[in-house]
């Protein structure tokens, strides 16, 4: 597979070999990099707004978006201008500090997140050895924005919203946590690089088969439940709580919390992706050359998207059918069997490891 | 009917009769009290079906509409006169018929009589700073005792209730709704699952509901006071804006009880397109009804599979009637226009199409755990408490109250055609959903057992170029689409009514809402809110 | 002038005068061509992306169900994100009569709204007070206490109306100009002037 790496380091390279200050040249390469992940964060934040509305539209018998731009590919462009434009406002008897802060906690969890992901070959940002543990330290920040939103906005609903939030997201933390230790004890590391590179041959659901899908299961459900998405959309509960936690915000802040809702969508769907699907790996055959050739011609970022977008049409396939659960069956849900069940999984993959039954 | 006045004789030997289109007993008001519980436990009057604030001119009193569901839905009235005009007052019957909470407290807002021994003696429809009691007779219009006021309502904690003193002078003892420590959440008027502007203060302990305080009239429209300054062919339209997705039953109960009091033979061939309509209504409410509940738990997209089907209904209506909503189709005599050609063709494919689309239903929705996990044992409302909030249609069939007006009143030419009463004994929002889910197959059977057999024949029957009733008062009910729909009117002789009174099931079920929400969580009153299926308008009229 | 909306010609509309006229009025106090071209992009932005605020009182908003239910269907515009917090909501669509009780909660649903916002008076009800009008309790059209961008009659409006009228709405969020003006600034300026005691309180 073509090697982005190779590009990187020329341009490190002709950086440097302009007679560059080192530290010039690092200050340099960050600045770029922020730009990108920034772009990359909003035009993902945007395709994925359409994503849903276009799928939901037609688990519905609708149409969705169409009339704004060729097939209403510019709708969420509109969206975007107007939410740029709209008013901020910041009530009496908020805390306005933690007011404002809270759509900027949850909104730089995420971005962090998103530069954590394995994009394609030689396109990793961060990557350090302890990559996986790192990506869950930065989830839990979002949280305490969720949390902050809901406490200073001195609105019963949103209060109601933050405690169920908080209470769901640190429940279901636990099995994401379980579900994703599964892997890492099959296979030896926390370093994203290393965790894709060993999918090489196969990717990691097929390596561990009967743990692995299991804990692949596990994954997906705990990360609807993290993303506060339908069955699990209990902190927003339109139904209920009119907006939830966000029922005070207006705006860009408004903005935030909507993009961050779908950036993470992307996100959990992207960690998946690197976790059971082979990251940015193409699917190979053992045996069948001339298909694992074809399949390599495709280029590595195009796998990672395409994977993490289809672990995301299932999630939101979960959102359009199912009806919300409540909050004491979520939390029985988790703590009475997914959490065992998570264990007694790492457990099995354990012994799966201990006697080498895993390809 | 003879066999009967001797039984009330018995117990109350100071009762006079009236005849009309039912026995009506006069009750000396001190003691009203005593003779209702002796109707309730004695006489097995255990329905009070309407409640009817009146002003005489000279005197202001209730008439009472006991049911008997023991004696084949014997339907007696009880009339009440208060002793005093300016400061009336009547004896409570809430702990008899816990259905009249509400509706006395509708008297108390509309009449200003006062009901002894109430337990929260609040307005209901107006603001608690309305000056005026509007259904009065001597009422002052003018607009500027009660301008439109642009500023909130202050003290709504405040409740009070009245009981007489040795010396028989009413005393009014003040009291509150909620503690000064409960935890209250205001849901509504704005709020997407309160299916309209109804609001509810939920007292909370956690997430769990501890109490449901009920404040309506944010869409009271003094439907009633209305009609007393328009003519009988001219009330008619509110009928389809009270309970918009009951408006061919709403509207064929009035012109009913119109035909009643006028002797008017409607044709056949009305009544059968009457009944037809009834059924699509009903069908096109209890999908809407499975649509909401549906949003309402988050599962949004039942609810567009709903109105997928509902669309095909409407498309009926609108070729025949001319309208998607607010048909005004039924006239007093019979029906404003004839069929459509077509009606016949969609009816059939209405009906060819239904089951397979309720079998999808129950695979999006009411077979999904989640879905029986949410609704399955939530809001448990026992028959007797049924019985006793006087809670009627799907609602009342979930508690296994069979109730259904087609069978214990029949009308139209619903003693001709076979449907089974669905009944559940759940008595959970699981059996009053599925209630409404299998009745729209009993509908599609009725319409099944007509389509092919409307007669030939007038639509409309003769009636005067203007309609005058006789002096008298009338009372009659259907089977709306969310329960017992009733009308009561009284005519002076005149050709607009003296007085007409509109009594909705919806008021009977938000009645509950406290009932059945109290000790389950607010997600709960949300899909119990859902499941009993209250249209706001229809509530405040 | 370039109101248009896209596959609606010019002569779909029943009141173009009207329109006429407000661009005219607009554009006498003139404005340059920079300025000018970010107003359009706003504009257009705002008038693709208008989210309803879910609140309805009643017949008219069963008709508003059906028109985002599949057989009309208003995601086609970008109006299907409904909001039930009206800080997020750009319209509220009054649909159905609005009483003594309701009047002072519509208002303040209206001030909650967050700028820019606009009003449509949906249905009868809502236009004048309709068929309830002399009613002791009725308010004889919301205009009477909020300020109405568009009227849609009807007894409900069909859905169609609906679009029309919300097509209506476009157009007029297509000639407004968002920079220049009185802006919402010096409106708070003007607040805060007038109630000095609530200056650092909000904003």
């Amino acid at each position: 597979m073509f090697d982005f790496g190779k590009w990187t380091s020329a341009f490190n390279e002709l950086l440097l070999g302009s007679g560059m200050a080192e530290w010039l040249a690092v200050l340099i390469e960050c600045v770029i990099i922020a730009v990108l992940i920034l772009a990359v964060y909003t035009v993902l934040a945007l395709f994925y707004i359409l994503y849903e509305r276009k799928l939901c539209a037609w688990f519905q018998c609708r149409l969705g978006p169409m009339r704004v731009g060729k097939w209403g590919l510019l709708q969420v462009f509109a969206d975007m201008f107007k939410i740029l434009i709209k008013e901020l406002i910041c009530l009496k008897g908020t805390d306005r500090f933690l007011f404002k802060l809270a759509p900027y906690l949850v909104i730089t969890s995420s971005v962090v997140m998103l530069a954590c992901l394995p994009w394609g070959n030689g396109l990793q940002i961060i990557d350090w050895n302890i990559g996986i543990f790192f990506i869950l330290a930065v989830s839990s920040v979002g949280v305490l924005g969720i949390l902050l939103a809901g406490w200073s906005s001195n609105n019963k609903y949103t209060l109601i919203g933050a405690m169920r939030s908080g209470a769901q997201m640190i429940s279901y933390e636990i099995s994401l946590g379980l579900a994703l230790m599964t892997i890492v004890v099959m296979a030896g590391t926390m370093d994203i690089s290393q965790l894709v590179a060993q999918q090489e041959d196969a990717w990691f659901i097929f390596k561990g088969h009967i743990p692995a899908i299991i804990a692949f299961i596990i994954y997906v459900i705990a990360a609807t439940a993290e993303t506060n998405r339908g069955p699990f959309d209990l902190p927003e509960a339109e139904h209920e709580l009119t907006a939830g936690y966000h029922t005070e915000y207006s705006g860009i802040h408004f903005g935030f919390f909507y993009l961050a809702e779908y950036l993470n969508l992307f996100i959990v769907s992207g960690i998946a992706t690197m976790m059971f699907l082979g990251g940015w790996m193409p699917l190979h055959v053992p045996g069948w050359d001339g298909f694992n050739a074809v399949m390599n011609w495709i280029p590595s970022p195009v796998w990672f998207l395409a994977k993490a977008f289809f672990i995301s049409f299932i999630i939101i396939w979960f959102k359009w059918t199912f009806p919300r659960v409540r909050i004491d069956q979520m939390l029985a849900f988790e703590w009475k069997y997914l959490m065992p069940f998570s264990l007694a999984n790492l457990l099995l993959m354990t012994v799966f490891v201990a006697f080498g039954w895993h390809f | 009917m003879s066999d009967l006045k001797d039984k009330i004789l018995k117990i109350y030997p100071a009762a006079t009769f009236e005849e009309g289109d039912t026995l009506q007993v006069n009750v000396v008001e001190k003691d009203w009290l005593g003779v209702a519980a002796k109707l309730k436990n004695d006489l097995g009057f255990d329905v009070l079906t309407a409640l009817v604030g009146m002003d005489w001119k000279e005197s202001v009193g209730v008439m009472y509409y006991l049911t008997a569901t023991g004696r084949d839905w014997e339907v007696i009235t009880v009339k009440v006169v208060a002793e005093d005009r300016d400061n009336a007052y009547i004896h409570s019957v809430t702990s008899l018929w816990k259905v009249a909470n509400f509706q006395e407290r509708e008297v108390y807002d509309m009449f200003g009589i006062k009901f002894i021994g109430h337990p929260d003696m609040r307005r209901f429809f107006l603001r608690n700073d309305w000056v005026g009691h509007p259904l009065r007779k001597d009422y002052d219009t003018n607009p500027e005792l009660n301008p439109i006021r642009l500023e909130d309502e202050q003290n709504e904690d405040d409740t009070r209730s009245y009981s007489l003193d040795d010396k028989g002078n009413v005393v009014e003892t003040p009291g509150k709704v909620f503690e000064e420590n409960e935890y209250v959440v205001n849901i509504g008027p704005q709020h997407p699952s309160t299916h309209g502007v109804m609001r509810f203060r939920a007292s909370l302990d956690g997430e769990v509901v501890k109490k449901v305080d009920v404040v309506s009239g944010y869409i009271h429209r003094g439907i009633e006071k209305l009609s007393e300054g328009l003519t009988y062919p001219q009330i008619l339209h509110f009928t389809d804006r009270m309970d918009y997705m009951s408006a061919h039953q709403n509207r064929h109960c009035l012109c009913m009880c119109i035909e009643k009091a006028l002797g008017i033979e409607v044709p056949r061939r009305a009544q059968v397109i009457r009944t037809m309509m009834d059924e699509l209504m009903r069908i096109s409410s209890h999908l809407l009804s499975f649509g909401c509940t549906a949003m309402d738990l988050g599962a949004t997209t039942a609810f567009f599979y709903g109105f997928r089907e509902r669309e095909m209904v409407l498309d009926i209506f609108e070729k025949t009637c001319g309208a998607r909503m607010s048909m005004n189709y039924n006239v007093i005599g019979g029906v404003i226009a004839d069929l459509h050609a077509d009606f016949q063709k969609d009816v059939k494919e209405l009906i060819r199409i239904m089951p397979e689309r309720l079998k999808e239903y129950h695979t999006v929705f009411s077979g999904n755990i989640i879905a029986k996990n949410r609704l399955v044992g939530v809001g448990h409302l026992s028959k007797e408490d049924a019985i006793n909030y006087d809670i009627t249609g799907p609602s009342g069939r979930g508690s296994n109250w069979s109730c259904d007006c087609r069978k214990k009143h029949p009308y139209a030419v619903y003693n001709e055609v076979q449907f089974d009463e669905v009944l559940m004994d759940g008595c959970d929002s699981y059996s009053r959903y599925m209630v409404r889910m299998k009745e729209i197959e009993q509908s599609c059977r009725i319409l099944e057992q007509l389509v092919d057999n409307i007669p030939e024949g007038d639509i409309r029957a003769q009636v005067p170029k203007i309609i005058k009733l006789p002096a008298g008062h009338w009372y009659q009910q259907v089977e709306a689409s969310r329960g017992t729909f009733g009308v009561y009117i009284e005519s002076t002789g005149e050709k607009n009514p003296f007085r007409v009174h509109f009594q909705s099931p919806c008021f009977n079920l938000v009645g509950v809402m406290d009932l059945t929400c109290s000790g389950y969580m607010i997600a709960d009153l949300i899909t119990i809110g859902a499941a009993l299926d209250f249209v706001i308008p229809d509530i405040d009229r | 002038m370039g109101v248009s909306i896209k596959s609606m010609s010019r002569d779909d509309f029943k009141n173009n005068d009207y329109i006429d006229k407000l661009v005219e009025e607009l554009n006498a106090t003139g404005a340059n061509v920079m300025v000018g071209k970010f107003d359009d992009l706003i504009n257009w932005g705002v008038a693709n992306s208008l989210w309803p605020l879910c609140f309805g009182t009643s017949c008219c908003a069963i008709e508003f169900m059906s028109l985002g239910a599949a057989r009309y269907d208003m995601a086609r515009f970008g109006f299907e994100v409904a909001r039930n917090s009206p800080r997020q909501a750009d319209y509220v669509m009054v649909q159905g009569t609005i009483v003594h009780r309701m009047a002072p909660v519509m208002r303040r649903l209206y001030e909650q709204l967050a700028e820019p916002k606009y009003v449509i008076a949906c249905g009868g009800c809502a236009v004048s007070g309709g068929p309830f009008k002399n009613s002791y309790c009725v308010v004889p059209g919301v205009d009477q206490i909020l300020p109405v961008d568009v009227y849609i009659p009807g007894c409900p409006p069909r859905p169609e109306a609906m679009f029309y009228g919300l097509m209506q709405l476009q157009r007029k969020i297509k000639v407004q100009k968002f920079f220049g003006g009185v802006n919402r600034k010096e409106k708070i300026e003007e607040f805060f002037a007038e109630h000095p005691e609530e200056r650092g309180q909000i904003g």
